[in-house]
């Protein structure tokens, strides 16, 4: 399985047992290596490498995708190198977009390490044999600044890399929509029917990875699998950056050893470990953390406990808070994030949303529509937007009905509660630009 | 899946090009529903033979042609 790295990488990084704040640090270097040269100091250079040996690194290292669906990035990228050919070459899109805004650790890793972002699309490239590498920033953004400045400092290297800006949008980031907003200028999700790893932008095969997933393929094409699997969770190996905001006294990321318990990633960034948190994003699920302080942070152990890994957020709420209001204002904002495409997500979305704020002032009804509805709308949808919504939708649900009953009572009692303020970070919606060129 | 045919057919919908029209549930309310919006919900699995020729009348039903047979291995 490993026959492939023995022959490269035996540079022992001195990045692999330095420090962080739950004892490593491989994607959040000290500051003072984002610029090119101090980049290449401190990582040192990705060796060449065939196409073949890539995939064969990259399969044994188990590295998944750090976007939200967490698929094995291996299986993706072997997949666009079948599809493509000598007269349909591969394109790589960077998506550095972190469309959910309760996620910061891809913002918090261009800025601090760039050129390993930079680095992993040329890896990424190298082994689906892509001419181009495009990467996908939101307008305007911080991310876009750096990334060109970036790519300016690596001059001729890096001439087949350029950054697209894409609509400042939640849904523009999904992966079909990111590939048709190149295509045609249109930031709409394709859908299900035409695989981008088959027929992505103007028709060639396109590999779609996570900055953070690509970082990680820029140490894993130096450092080899076994250095990968050297830290973390067996299954799901390796480190993972983890975006921790909301009611907690320092909000910031912090990178962990997968499978790092949630009371310890919790307790190194001096946040609390009991009360309740949304994981996962916006199409994450509501936990108590008290219940989940020894569930250990993976896909596979987040799923077992009724959460989520999704985008790597935890968003802390504060003791006087309250999940029903909460999720009425995410599932709005999702609603009004839609496309607009899918009759489904169009209208199931604002229903939803409607029926969740009706709820929080009172309407008893509203649970017997959420109940009927939810089912109805779910994986309705050309993209996974809707089913994220009634994800969430269902989450509170469960919280309403089992540990916060007391509390959902007092909103049908008063029509209302005396919560505090709302803080779940939302974007901005700007739902009358879906196209932006 | 029916076991052993090597051509089943199933029903899918282009999520983005349906209207909500309707008439593919007309054709065929054993295998297709409408949801409060007027968007068909579809029977999961493959069509039994003796439903198909009605199956492909739904599908051309659809003025947008959102409606599609796709043939599956059984």
């Amino acid at each position: 399985m490993n026959a492939s790295s023995t022959a490269r990488m035996h540079r022992q990084p001195d990045i692999s047992h330095a420090n962080g704040p739950s004892g490593v640090t491989r994607l959040l270097p000290p500051a003072g290596t984002a610029r090119w040269t101090d980049h290449q100091r401190h990582y040192g250079p990705v060796l060449p490498a065939s196409a073949s040996s890539l995939v064969d690194i990259v399969r044994s290292s188990g590295l998944r995708g750090r976007g939200g669906a967490g698929f094995p990035t291996a299986t993706k990228i072997a997949a666009v190198a079948a599809a493509a050919g000598r007269l349909r070459r591969a394109i790589v899109i960077a998506n550095c977009c972190e469309g959910d805004p309760t996620a910061k650790k891809d913002r918090v890793l261009i800025g601090r390490a760039p050129h390993l972002v930079i680095d992993g699309a040329l890896v990424a490239a190298a082994a689906v044999g892509a001419d181009r590498v495009m990467l996908a920033v939101h307008q305007g953004s911080r991310a876009g600044t750096i990334l060109r400045e970036a790519l300016a400092e690596r001059g001729a290297g890096a001439a087949a890399v350029s950054v697209v800006q894409v609509p400042n949008r939640f849904v523009a980031s999904e992966a079909s929509a990111l590939v048709r907003f190149v295509s045609t200028g249109d930031a709409r999700p394709l859908g299900r029917l035409a695989p981008v790893w088959e027929s992505g932008v103007d028709g060639r095969p396109t590999l779609v990875d996570n900055a953070e997933t690509l970082a990680q393929l820029a140490l894993i094409a130096r450092f080899g699998d076994h250095w990968f699997r050297s830290v973390g969770d067996q299954e799901e190996p390796g480190t993972a950056l983890v975006t921790i905001g909301g009611a907690v006294p320092r909000p910031g990321v912090v990178e962990i050893a997968t499978g790092t318990p949630i009371r310890t990633i919790m307790a190194s960034a001096g946040a609390p470990t009991t009360g309740w948190a949304l994981i996962g994003g916006l199409a994450g699920r509501w936990v108590d953390l008290a219940a989940v302080a020894q569930t250990r942070f993976t896909t596979a152990h987040l799923a077992s406990a009724q959460a989520v890994r999704g985008v790597g957020s935890i968003i802390v709420l504060p003791p006087r808070s309250c999940i029903l209001t909460e999720t009425a204002r995410m599932l709005g904002y999702l609603a009004d994030s839609s496309a607009r495409q899918c009759g489904p997500c169009m209208f199931g979305l604002p229903a939803i949303a409607a029926d969740m704020a009706s709820l929080a002032s009172g309407d008893r009804m509203a649970l017997t529509r959420l109940r009927r509805r939810l089912p109805t709308v779910d994986k309705r949808g050309a993209c996974a937007h809707p089913d994220g919504a009634v994800a969430l939708a269902a989450s509170a649900l469960n919280v309403l009905n089992g540990p916060e009953s007391g509390h959902l009572q007092q909103h049908l009692a008063h029509h209302g509660c005396r919560a505090t303020a709302p803080v779940v970070p939302l974007g901005v919606v700007d739902s009358t630009r879906h196209a932006s060129r | 899946m029916s076991a052993g045919t090597d051509n089943a057919v199933a029903l899918t919908v282009d999520p983005i090009a349906c209207r909500a029209h309707g008439l593919c549930a007309d054709e065929l309310p054993e295998a297709i529903g409408l949801d409060e919006w007027g968007y068909p919900f579809l029977s999961t699995g493959s069509i039994p033979r003796k439903m198909l020729r009605r199956a492909k009348s739904a599908a051309a039903a659809c003025p947008v042609l959102a409606l599609r047979l796709t043939h599956t291995r059984g």
